[in-house]
C-alpha cells in the first residue's frame, strides 16, 4: 500500500521547478489519495543536477556524472546502433523508405513521437527539458519560434548541409533552430463557385470587407489553430499594428465564420470540398496540388486557387535538444533532414515545401502549386513579443 | 388470526474479530485501486498544477487571486457550470425512458439498437461532431423538409454555432451512460414490484414514482454525475459546434496550456475545475446514501416484455423516433459521408482505406489500426475490470468513510482536463520508471476514465445483493472468495458485461490520453481518422469517414457480442 | 364470486392457459394446484390485469374485468417471494394500498395496525423490510395484500419460499385466518399438502387446462387421471384392463362392482361400459393396501400377495413398509407396494403377505394426453 517509488537513478532536476513545501503535498495528495506517490518529497531537492553536455558545460555547474550517462557518451561517440528519438507534431510524416535509407546510411535508427499539435509539442517538450522525451524536436515554426529560443531549448548544430538551405529561412542566429520546411498559409478559393457567380476572386484582403463578399469567407481561431494564427499576423504585417483590428472589425460585419480547427473549416464550411457553403476558406498554398493528388481520376486542373496577397509564410524548425541522450545520433539526423532525399519527399507527405535549394519539386506541385514571391512575414521575435497581445485582442473583436 | 410472532434470533458472533477481518479484507482490495489512482492520477495531476502553481517552487497565491478575479475566467466558469446542468437533465429526460425502452421492452432490433446508441460514446469527438454539424446546418434534412411542407418561404433552421446544439450534442454523446447505466439495473428490478403497487391499487405512473423511480435513484444518481462530469468537461463539442465564441474550462486549460504556456492560469483552472468536480461528487454522494437499499434483482431476460397496450406502445414509438433522430441520423451522415465519391455514390474510399500502402510514418494501414485498437481496447477493459471491481467490492462490503471515498475519487478522472493529466503524466511519469513512451500507458492511462464506469455499474448492483445470501454461503461453510465467486460473481456477471463493453466503447475511441502517450508506430483507429482528417484532398476526408464508420461498427459488433453473452442465470438461487 | 370464462393466455405465441373455465364461490378457498410451468401464476395474474386476456372474460360479483387496469380491480395479489418494496418501512409496505386509494392518514395507520395485528405482527411498523426473517415477509406481504380490503385475495405460491417448520404452523394457521377475512381467495400452490389442507376445493392445473375439480377428500378418493393421481401424491398405480365384470391387474383378478371409478364427467370414463376389453390404469389408495399378520386371513374379496419387506420407515404411530411382490405377473417386472403396518413388520428380508382391498382400487380415466 505504501510502495514509495525510490527516487530512480537520480534523474536531473532542476530544484527550483520541484521544490514544494511538505503541507501543500500532503494536502494534494490526500485529497487525491495519491498514497503511492507521494514518497518522493522533501528528497529530491538536494539533487540539483543538470545533465551534463559536452558543447555546453557552462550549463551544467553542478555536473555529477554517472556511469549511465558515460556509457551514453561512449554511445555518442559511434551512434551506429543507437536509436534517435524525433520528437514532433501530429502531422509529421515522412515516406518510411527515406527514413530507412536514413538508418541504412548510418546505422541510427528513428523513432518517431508525436506529441500533439505543433504548440502542443513545443510546451510539452518545454515543460520536460529536464528529462526529455527524445533527442531532437521537429516542427516548431516561426510563429512559436521565439519561445523555443527564450528557453534555449537547443543546442547550436553547423550542419554541412546548411550551406544548401535558402538563407532567408535562417532566423536563429544561435543555429540551434535549423529550417527544413517552409510554406505558405493561404487564402484559399473554389474556382468553379466564382466562375458560376461570375464574382472576381478577390484580389486584395480589404476585398474581403466589400459586401460583394459579405458570408463568403471561413477563417480558423488563432487561439487554437496554426493557420488562423498565421492569418491573423497575415492581417497585422498587412494592415500594420494600428489597422488590423479594424479590418477584423469590418470582417465580422461581413459575416464572417470562425471555427475552432483546420478541418472543420475546411472540410465542413468551405464549398471547394463540397462539405460547406463558402468559397473562401483559410488554408494553405499547397492545398491545390493536395486536391489534384487525392482525387480520383485526378482532373486537369485544380478545383480550388490560391489567393497570393493573403498568404503569410510559415517556416518549421528543428533543434536537437539541450540535454539530449543520443545527441551524436541527433546530429546525423537533423544533416539528413537538410538533404536532398529528406527535402523531395516533403511535398507530397506533408505538403510543404522543401528548404533546400537542389531539391527538386515533384511534378503536381510544379503544376498546381503557386509559391508567393513576397509573402507577408513578421520577424519571429516581434511575434514571440505580440503573439498572445495579438490574439487577446483579436479574440475581443471578433468572438465577444 | 393468531400467527404468533417468533421471537426475534439473537445471533450474537465474535463481532470485533469479525469487523476485524472485515477491516483487513476491505483494505487488501482498496490497495490496488488506491496505488493505481495514486500513481496514474494524482500524482502527475499533483505535479502539473504545482508547477504552474509555484513556478518559483514558492506557492504564488497572487496567481490564485489574479485569476478568480478575472471576469473572463467568471464568465467561462458560470456557462461551464450552466451548460452542464442544463445538459444533464436534457440527458436524463431524453434518455431515462429511452433507458425504458432498451431495457423493459422487447421488440425486433432491440439489441442492435442498445449496442448503437453506445457507437456516439465511442467516435471521437471531431468525426461526429462533424457529422452532426451537417445535421443543423441550412442544409439539413430538417431543412429540406421545411422548404418541401412550405416551400421557399420556409424559414431556414440554422443550429450551428449555438449553445442548443452544444446541448443537443451532450445529449446525443451521453445517452447511452444513461441507458447503460440506468438500464442495466433496470433490467434486473424485480417486475413484480410494480405488479405490486399497481394491484394494490396504484397508477401506472404513481408506481413508478413511489417504487420503481427510488430503487433506480442510485443508478441514476451515478448516470447523473457521470453525464454532469463529461459536459462540465465538454472539450470537443464545445469547440465544433460552441464555435469559437464559447469555452468551458476545459478549453481554456487546453488553451493556456498547449498554446499560451500560461501554467499558472491552467494550474488555477485546473484547481477550480477539482473543486467543482469534487463539490458534485459530494452532492452525488450524499445522494446515493441515502438511496441505497438491497434488492432481489431478477435475470434481465426474464423481465423484458413486448410491448402492449397503448401508453406502451406510444412509448416504444417515442423512444424509436429519438433514437433514430438524435443518435442514428448523424451516424448515417457518417456512413453516407464514407460513400461519397467524384461521380456520385461507391466504395473508392473504402477500397483506398484497405488497400492504398502509402509507406509513410503517419499513413496507418486499416487493419494495423484496428488491430492496435483492439489491442489497447482490450488490455485498458482488464485493468478497469480489475481495478474497478476490486474498488466496487470494497465498497459494497464496507460503507465506511474511506471506501466512499475511493469510490468518488475514483470518479475525479472523469472530470478531469485530459490536458492536465496528460501534461502531468509527462513531467511526473518519468520516475522511477520513465512510462512516458511505454506503450503500457495507453491503456492505464484509458483505464483511468473507464473505471468509474465499472465502479459505477457495479457498485449499485453489489450493493442491493441481499447481504444474507452472503451469510448464508458463509455459514454452509464457503470461505469469502467462494462466496463471491459463487454467490455475487453469477448475479454481477450481467453487470461486468456491461461495464466490459462500457470499459472497451472508452478505450477503443479514446483518443485524448492517446495523444500524450502514444508512440506512432502504435496508432489506433482515432488516430488513425485524425492524422487522415489533418490533411487536404477530398479522398482523404471520405478515407476518415469511411475510417469512422469502421470504428463505429466494430464497436457496435463488440458490444453486441458483449450483450448476447450470458453468465449464469442471474436471480435464481 | 370469482368466475374465469373461456380464458385463454399466451406469451407471445407461446399459449399458457388454454379455453380455461374456472369458478371460485364467495368466501370459498380455491386452490390451484399445478406443477411449476403449468400457468397457474399467469393466471393470477390475468386476474389482477398484469396479463392481457387472449380471448375469454373475467368476472368479479358479477362485475367484467375485462376493461379494467390493475389498480382499478379491487383484487389483492400476494406474489411468489412477496415482492415486498425493499425501499420501505414496514408500515410503508403494509400502507400502500390504503394510501394510494387516498384514504386519510389516520385511516391509512388503523388499516396498517388492524393488517399486521391480524397477521401476528402487531407493533412491528417501524421495522425495515429487509431486516425481517422469511416468516415475518411472508406475514407483511399478506398484511400488505388485505390492507386494502379486496374482494378477492390472490396468493402465489405464498408458503414457497418458507422452511418446513414454518410451512406446517402456517398452514394450521392460514385456515382461520382467511375466515376471519371473509373474502373469496386463490390461493396457487405445487404442493398438495398445502392444498388439500387449506382448499374449501381444489382445481388441478396442467399445462394450462384445469384437469379436475372438487373437494380436497373427493378429489384423494376419486382422481380421474394419472396425473391427478400422481399430483396428489397417489403413486401407487397399476396398468389394468377392465374385461366384462372383472378387472385384470398383473397382481390377480378384481370384482369389478367392487371396484371404483373416476365419476361420471367425461363419456371416455366409464371404461368398462364400452363392452371391449380396454386398458387403462388403477390406483391403489394407501389405505387399501394392509399388511396380513402371519396367521391372519385375507376378508372376503380381498386380493392377497406374497413379498418381501426391502425397507420399513417409522412414521410414528405406524410403519410404512415396502413389499418387493414375489412374480405375479407374466412380464417378469417387479412390483414394489407401500403398505401401512399398525404393528412391527420385521426387518428388511421378512416374508410378509399383503391384502388389496378392491374398495381401495380406483380405475382411472385413460389418458387423453398420453
Amino acid at each position: 500500500m505504501t510502495a514509495r517509488p525510490t527516487p530512480g537513478r537520480g534523474h536531473p532536476t532542476s530544484a527550483p521547478h520541484r521544490r514544494r513545501p511538505g503541507w501543500l503535498t500532503a494536502g494534494l495528495c490526500a485529497l487525491a489519495l495519491t498514497l503511492a506517490a507521494c514518497g518522493d518529497d522533501g528528497v529530491e531537492p538536494d539533487e540539483e543536477t543538470e545533465p551534463t553536455n559536452e558543447e555546453e558545460p557552462e550549463e551544467a555547474p553542478d555536473a555529477e556524472e554517472e556511469p549511465e550517462e558515460a556509457d551514453e557518451d561512449a554511445a555518442a561517440h559511434d551512434p551506429a546502433g543507437s536509436t534517435v528519438t524525433l520528437l514532433t507534431h501530429d502531422s509529421f510524416d515522412i515516406s518510411e523508405e527515406v527514413l530507412d535509407a536514413f538508418t541504412d546510411e548510418t546505422g541510427v535508427e528513428v523513432e518517431v513521437v508525436p506529441l500533439g499539435d505543433a504548440g502542443t509539442a513545443l510546451n510539452q517538450t518545454i515543460l520536460t527539458r529536464d528529462a526529455p522525451q527524445g533527442d531532437l524536436l521537429f516542427g516548431v515554426d516561426n510563429s512559436f519560434l521565439s519561445r523555443a529560443l527564450d528557453e534555449e531549448l537547443f543546442v547550436p548544430h553547423d550542419s554541412p548541409t546548411l550551406e544548401e538551405v535558402d538563407e532567408r529561412f535562417l532566423l536563429d542566429p544561435q543555429g540551434g533552430a535549423l529550417p527544413v520546411t517552409y510554406g505558405d498559409v493561404c487564402l484559399n478559393y473554389d474556382v468553379a463557385w466564382f466562375e458560376e457567380e461570375g464574382l472576381e476572386v478577390p484580389s486584395d484582403l480589404t476585398d474581403l470587407t466589400d459586401p460583394a463578399y459579405e458570408g463568403l469567407l471561413a477563417v480558423t481561431n488563432p487561439a487554437t489553430s496554426s493557420p488562423g494564427l498565421s492569418f491573423l499576423l497575415a492581417t497585422v504585417d498587412r494592415f500594420g499594428e494600428d489597422g488590423y483590428l479594424d479590418f477584423w472589425t469590418d470582417l465580422a460585419d461581413n459575416d464572417v465564420v470562425v471555427t475552432d480547427g483546420w478541418s472543420e473549416a475546411y472540410y465542413d464550411e468551405f464549398s471547394g470540398t463540397g462539405g460547406g457553403d463558402r468559397p473562401l476558406v483559410v488554408s494553405y498554398a499547397s492545398s491545390p496540388p493536395a486536391e489534384v493528388l487525392f482525387a480520383d481520376p485526378q482532373p486537369d486542373d485544380a478545383p480550388t486557387g490560391v489567393i497570393e496577397a493573403s498568404c503569410f509564410r510559415q517556416i518549421e524548425f528543428v533543434g536537437i535538444l539541450d540535454g539530449a541522450e543520443n545527441e551524436a545520433g541527433a546530429r546525423l539526423l537533423v544533416d539528413f533532414m537538410l538533404g536532398q532525399a529528406f527535402q523531395e519527399d516533403l511535398p507530397l507527405t506533408m505538403f510543404v515545401f522543401p528548404v533546400n535549394t537542389e531539391a527538386a519539386l515533384p511534378e503536381v506541385f510544379e503544376e498546381h502549386a503557386v509559391i508567393p514571391d513576397e509573402p507577408l512575414e513578421i520577424d519571429p521575435a516581434e511575434i514571440g513579443e505580440n503573439r498572445e497581445a495579438w490574439i487577446e485582442a483579436w479574440t475581443s473583436t471578433v468572438l465577444r | 388470526m393468531s400467527l404468533a410472532a417468533r421471537p426475534a434470533g439473537t445471533r450474537r458472533g465474535p463481532r470485533r474479530q469479525r469487523r476485524l477481518r472485515r477491516g483487513l479484507a476491505t483494505a487488501g482490495l482498496l490497495a490496488l485501486p488506491v496505488v493505481f489512482l495514486g500513481w496514474f492520477f494524482a500524482w502527475p495531476v499533483t505535479a502539473i498544477v504545482w508547477e504552474g502553481l509555484a513556478p518559483a517552487g514558492e506557492l504564488e497565491l497572487g496567481v490564485l487571486s489574479r485569476a478568480v478575479t478575472d471576469p473572463a475566467v467568471r464568465s467561462v466558469a458560470w456557462f461551464t457550470l450552466w451548460q452542464a446542468v442544463l445538459s444533464t437533465i436534457l440527458t436524463l429526460l431524453v434518455a431515462l425512458p429511452g433507458a425504458y425502452t432498451l431495457s423493459r421492452q422487447r421488440f425486433r432490433g432491440r439489441g442492435f439498437l442498445q449496442a448503437a446508441v453506445t457507437v456516439p460514446f465511442v467516435l471521437p469527438t471531431v468525426v461526429v461532431g462533424s457529422a452532426f454539424l451537417a445535421l443543423l446546418g441550412p442544409r439539413s434534412p430538417v431543412n429540406a423538409a421545411l422548404v418541401g411542407l412550405l416551400g421557399d418561404a420556409a424559414p431556414t433552421l440554422d443550429l450551428r454555432r449555438t449553445v442548443t446544439a452544444i446541448l443537443l450534442a451532450h445529449v446525443f454523446f451521453n445517452y447511452a451512460v444513461v441507458v447503460r447505466t440506468v438500464g442495466g439495473l433496470w433490467s434486473m428490478l424485480d417486475p413484480r414490484l410494480e405488479d405490486a403497487a399497481r394491484v394494490l391499487g396504484a397508477s401506472r405512473w404513481r408506481a413508478f414514482r413511489e417504487v420503481t423511480w427510488p430503487l433506480l435513484t442510485p443508478a441514476i444518481a451515478a448516470s447523473a454525475a457521470i453525464v454532469f462530469l463529461f459536459t462540465f468537461t465538454s472539450f470537443g463539442v464545445v469547440l465544433i459546434l460552441g464555435g469559437p465564441g464559447r469555452a468551458t474550462i476545459e478549453v481554456e486549460i487546453h488553451r493556456a496550456t498547449t498554446q499560451l504556456l500560461d501554467l499558472p492560469l491552467a494550474s488555477t483552472l485546473a484547481l477550480l475545475q477539482l473543486v467543482a468536480v469534487l463539490a458534485s461528487l459530494a452532492v452525488y454522494g450524499r445522494l446515493t446514501r441515502r438511496a441505497q437499499v438491497q434488492q432481489r434483482l431478477v435475470a434481465s431476460d426474464t423481465t423484458r416484455r413486448r410491448p402492449h397496450g397503448r401508453a406502451e406502445r406510444a412509448l416504444l414509438t417515442t423512444n424509436l423516433v429519438v433514437i433514430i433522430a438524435l443518435v442514428l441520423s448523424p451516424l448515417a451522415v457518417l456512413v453516407e459521408r464514407s460513400l461519397i465519391t467524384a461521380e456520385g455514390y461507391g466504395l473508392d474510399n473504402w477500397r483506398r482505406l484497405l488497400t492504398d500502402d502509402a509507406a509513410t510514418v503517419l499513413a496507418v494501414p486499416a487493419a494495423d489500426a484496428v488491430r492496435n485498437s483492439l489491442l489497447f481496447g482490450v488490455s485498458a477493459t482488464l485493468v478497469a475490470l480489475v481495478v474497478g471491481t476490486l474498488a466496487a467490492s470494497a465498497a459494497a462490503l464496507e460503507r465506511g468513510r474511506l471506501t466512499g471515498l475511493v469510490d468518488r475519487a475514483l470518479m475525479v478522472p472523469l472530470g478531469t482536463s485530459a490536458v492536465t493529466v496528460g501534461f502531468g503524466f509527462l513531467i511526473a511519469l518519468d520516475r522511477p520508471l520513465d512510462l512516458r513512451g511505454s506503450p503500457l500507458l495507453v491503456p492505464l492511462a484509458q483505464a483511468l476514465i473507464a473505471t468509474p464506469f465499472v465502479v459505477r455499474t457495479l457498485l449499485p448492483v453489489l450493493r442491493s445483493i441481499d447481504g444474507r445470501l452472503r451469510e448464508a454461503a458463509a455459514v454452509l461453510g464457503a470461505r469469502p472468495v467462494r462466496v463471491w465467486r459463487e454467490v455475487d460473481l453469477p448475479i454481477v456477471g450481467r453487470a461486468l458485461l456491461v461495464a466490459a463493453g462500457f470499459s472497451f466503447a472508452i478505450a477503443v475511441g479514446e483518443f485524448g490520453a492517446t495523444v500524450f502517450v502514444a508512440r506512432a508506430n502504435l496508432p489506433t483507429m482515432p488516430v488513425a481518422i485524425f492524422r487522415l482528417l489533418g490533411r487536404p484532398g477530398v479522398a482523404n476526408f471520405g478515407q476518415a469517414m469511411a475510417m469512422s464508420t469502421l470504428l463505429a461498427a466494430i464497436t457496435a459488433a463488440a458490444l453486441l457480442a458483449i450483450d448476447r453473452l450470458r453468465v449464469g442465470q442471474i436471480g435464481r438461487f | 364470486m370469482l368466475a374465469l370464462h373461456d380464458v385463454t393466455l399466451a406469451y407471445d405465441d407461446h399459449v399458457v392457459v388454454e379455453r380455461l373455465d374456472l369458478v371460485a364461490a364467495d368466501r370459498e378457498v380455491l386452490c390451484v394446484l399445478g406443477p411449476s410451468g403449468c400457468g397457474k401464476s399467469t393466471l393470477l395474474r390475468a386476474v389482477a390485469g398484469l396479463e392481457p386476456l387472449r380471448s375469454g372474460t373475467i368476472h368479479l360479483d358479477g362485475r367484467d374485468l375485462s376493461g379494467l387496469r390493475p389498480d382499478q380491480r379491487q383484487v389483492g395479489l400476494m406474489f411468489q417471494e412477496h415482492a415486498l418494496f425493499p425501499h420501505r418501512s414496514v408500515a410503508d409496505n403494509v400502507g400502500f394500498g390504503p394510501r394510494v386509494h387516498g384514504l386519510d392518514a389516520e385511516v391509512v395507520r388503523e388499516r396498517v395496525s388492524s393488517a399486521l395485528e391480524l397477521v401476528g405482527l402487531a407493533g412491528t411498523e417501524h421495522r425495515r423490510v429487509d431486516q425481517l426473517s422469511g416468516g415475518e415477509r411472508q406475514r407483511v406481504a399478506l398484511a400488505r395484500a388485505v390492507a386494502p380490503r379486496p374482494r378477492l385475495l390472490m396468493l402465489d405460491e405464498p408458503l414457497g419460499s418458507l422452511d418446513r417448520a414454518l410451512q406446517t404452523r402456517l398452514l394450521q394457521e392460514l385456515p382461520e385466518g382467511f375466515a376471519e377475512l371473509g373474502t373469496t381467495v386463490v390461493y396457487v400452490t405445487h404442493d398438495q399438502d398445502e392444498a388439500l389442507a387449506l382448499a374449501d376445493r381444489v382445481a388441478v392445473m396442467r399445462a394450462g387446462r384445469i384437469e379436475q375439480q372438487g373437494p380436497p377428500d373427493r378429489l384423494w378418493r376419486a382422481p380421474r387421471t394419472r396425473f391427478v393421481a400422481g399430483f396428489l401424491g397417489l403413486d401407487q398405480q397399476l396398468p389394468v384392463e377392465v374385461m366384462g365384470d372383472t378387472v385384470h391387474t398383473p397382481l390377480g383378478q378384481l370384482p369389478r362392482a367392487e371396484v371404483r371409478r373416476a365419476e361420471a364427467g367425461a363419456a371416455a370414463g366409464d371404461v368398462a361400459d364400452s363392452g371391449s376389453p380396454a386398458a387403462t390404469y388403477a390406483v391403489l389408495l394407501p389405505e387399501s393396501i394392509r399388511l396380513l399378520a402371519p396367521a391372519e386371513t385375507a376378508r372376503n374379496n380381498e386380493l392377497v400377495v406374497t413379498g418381501t419387506v426391502r425397507r420399513r420407515r417409522f412414521r410414528g404411530d405406524h410403519q410404512q413398509v415396502s413389499v418387493e411382490l414375489d412374480d405375479h405377473t407374466s412380464s417378469g417386472e417387479t412390483v414394489t407396494l407401500n403398505a401401512l403396518a399398525l404393528r412391527d413388520a420385521g426387518g428388511p428380508g421378512t416374508a410378509v403377505r399383503l391384502a388389496i382391498d378392491p374398495r381401495g382400487v380406483h380405475l382411472l380415466q385413460p389418458d387423453e394426453r398420453e
